[in-house]
């Protein structure tokens, strides 16, 4: 056993565990991160967007001297068919303050620099080290085995991701069924910078959020996404896991049928291939959020389950950075009373209450349910191309009053199904 | 519309650190089927493969540590699932 004993050991350096790392040592807390992957960020990926507010408040002005890759001042949403597409389009041009801000990232260069912030103002940094197992005590956690080497702590923060294998190894994540889960499939894809801002309509440093909704996920819960970085686009799909079995396509062939779509190609043509990624991605909602804390213990991010997906804006990173902060204060007014047990830190329950992290996840807690409506991925995009196309072909028949054309295909998806999904979806948000 | 994915020409682009005689998944003898077609399905890696006779083809090598085999089949036909060691496995450049 090491006879040094950390104020905290952090499994996984993503963004929860590298700002937990931050706020622990600027406050004086030894404070250990251990990464599996040789960098911070070489195993993490994002379908590209982070809500800067949570991060804004605990170093200002970050977006100035971080890898950021674009604003995004543009939102689209499309609903998609196999060879329709109707689009919501948002250009924002107004002025936003710093927290209001939202930025096109990549995992690789932001989790290092997150890193280095953490490391600057003192925390230790050790890459390349699986932890293999938490150490306990009596039922209290006192440390990690990685490697073979055990590492004592007071206590332990687990950051490690989607997949929290520690975490369940502790009993305090029960595994989640997959239909509460989705994977997700990602190319980055070069070209010029210039080709970007031509295609997507875009000045110097601003950039495009787009969700489609449809056919991407062969009609099964999920979608595509697209985000402008500098010089490329991350482009994929997200499908849920539910009915993946039944489904006559696998992931990458959804993904591929994306591309190809008579809407997107030629957004990427020409375009080269640099990466390509995959990730699980938590969709439960509060519904999955597992014990948060024990003695000498925390569990944060992707771990915790804390992700939000809202169907228009999909959000992890911010409350993985939110929750890191909240687990280094917990940490810190433990070691304040030099009590590491549940009860010690259990502040971190109670800071997450009060953020907007278990407030949004609880005001959306009858979302997950009902984004399993598989009208929403089928019924409803045909329903709004259909409804597009008769408004705008004009082929020399009769023209019918546009009341008259809306009720026609307003009745192929069903009234009453119309009305059921309206009430229930806007009670849900 | 509708090419037919190559999924390895994607990894290949990729950057992995593959731990030779160590895979960090491995199936159970003669797996359930049904379940081995979910995974052939979801796997974004495309890593669980059904030949053209039937018979199935699994390697671990391009493996994308994106945990959806665990949570679809952990219990059902994974023999292990645990990360590959530390500096082994994808590496992200950009992610």
């Amino acid at each position: 056993m090491s006879e040094e004993s950390f104020d905290a050991i952090i499994v996984g350096a993503g963004l929860a565990g590298c700002v937990a790392a931050y706020v622990l040592a600027k406050e004086g807390a030894d404070v250990l991160v251990i990464e599996r992957g040789n960098y911070a960020g070489s195993k993490n990926m994002t379908g590209g967007r982070l809500y800067a507010h949570s991060l804004e408040k605990i170093i200002p002005g970050f977006a100035k001297e971080a890898p950021i890759e674009r604003k995004v001042t543009k939102e689209k949403v499309t609903f998609l068919t196999d060879d329709t597409g109707v689009t919501l389009d948002y250009h924002n041009g107004r002025d936003q303050t710093a927290v209001e801000e939202s930025y096109t990232l990549l995992r690789g260069d932001f989790d290092q620099w997150l890193m280095g912030k953490a490391e600057e103002v003192g925390a230790q940094f050790i890459t390349g080290i699986r932890v293999e197992e938490i150490l306990t005590q009596d039922g209290k956690v006192i440390g990690v085995k990685a490697d073979g080497d055990e590492l004592t702590a007071k206590s332990v923060i687990l950051a490690e991701g989607v997949n929290p294998v520690l975490g369940e190894q502790l009993g305090m994540v029960k595994r989640v069924k997959s239909d509460a889960m989705a994977v997700g499939a990602k190319e980055l894809i070069e070209l010029p910078q210039k080709v970007i801002q031509d295609r997507f309509n875009l000045n110097d440093d601003e950039g495009c959020a787009w969700l489609f909704a449809g056919s991407p996920a062969n009609g099964l819960m999920g979608g595509g996404f697209i985000y402008t970085n500098k010089s490329s686009v991350s482009l994929g799909i997200v499908c849920g896991l539910h009915d993946i079995g039944s489904s006559d396509k696998t992931v990458p062939q959804m993904l591929e049928d994306f591309k190809n779509h008579a809407m997107i190609k030629p957004l990427i043509e020409g375009g080269k291939l640099i990466e390509y990624s995959g990730h699980v991605v938590p969709e439960a909602g509060i519904h999955m959020v597992p014990k948060l804390v024990d003695d000498g213990v925390l569990i944060t991010g992707d771990a915790a389950g804390f992700c939000l997906n809202i169907g228009y804006t999909v959000r992890g990173m911010d409350l993985a950075i939110a929750s890191g902060e909240a687990a280094a204060k917990a940490v810190l007014a433990a070691r304040e009373k030099n009590d590491f047990s549940a009860q010690g830190l259990s502040s971190y329950q109670t800071l997450l209450e009060d953020s907007f992290i278990m407030k949004d996840l609880k005001l959306y807690k009858e979302l997950p349910k009902f984004m399993e409506n598989p009208r929403i991925f089928n019924e409803y995009p045909k329903m709004v191309a259909d409804i597009m196309q008769s408004m705008f072909t004009v082929d020399g028949t009769p023209s019918q009053p546009i009341r008259k054309t809306l009720m026609k295909h307003c009745k192929e998806v069903g009234y009453m199904n119309l009305i059921k999904d309206g009430i229930k979806g806007v009670t849900s948000i | 519309m509708s090419e037919v994915v190559n999924v390895d020409v994607k990894l290949g682009v990729n950057k992995f650190h593959v731990d030779e005689g160590h895979p960090h998944i491995i199936l159970k003898d003669n797996p359930d089927m049904n379940e081995y077609r979910k995974l052939v399905n979801a796997c974004p890696a495309g890593l669980y493969k059904l030949e053209d006779d039937g018979s199935i083809r699994f390697d671990s090598a391009g493996c994308l540590e994106c945990g959806t085999c665990k949570f679809l089949c952990g219990e059902t036909i994974l023999e292990k699932w645990e990360y590959p060691r530390g500096t082994f496995g994808i590496e992200y450049r950009y992610g």
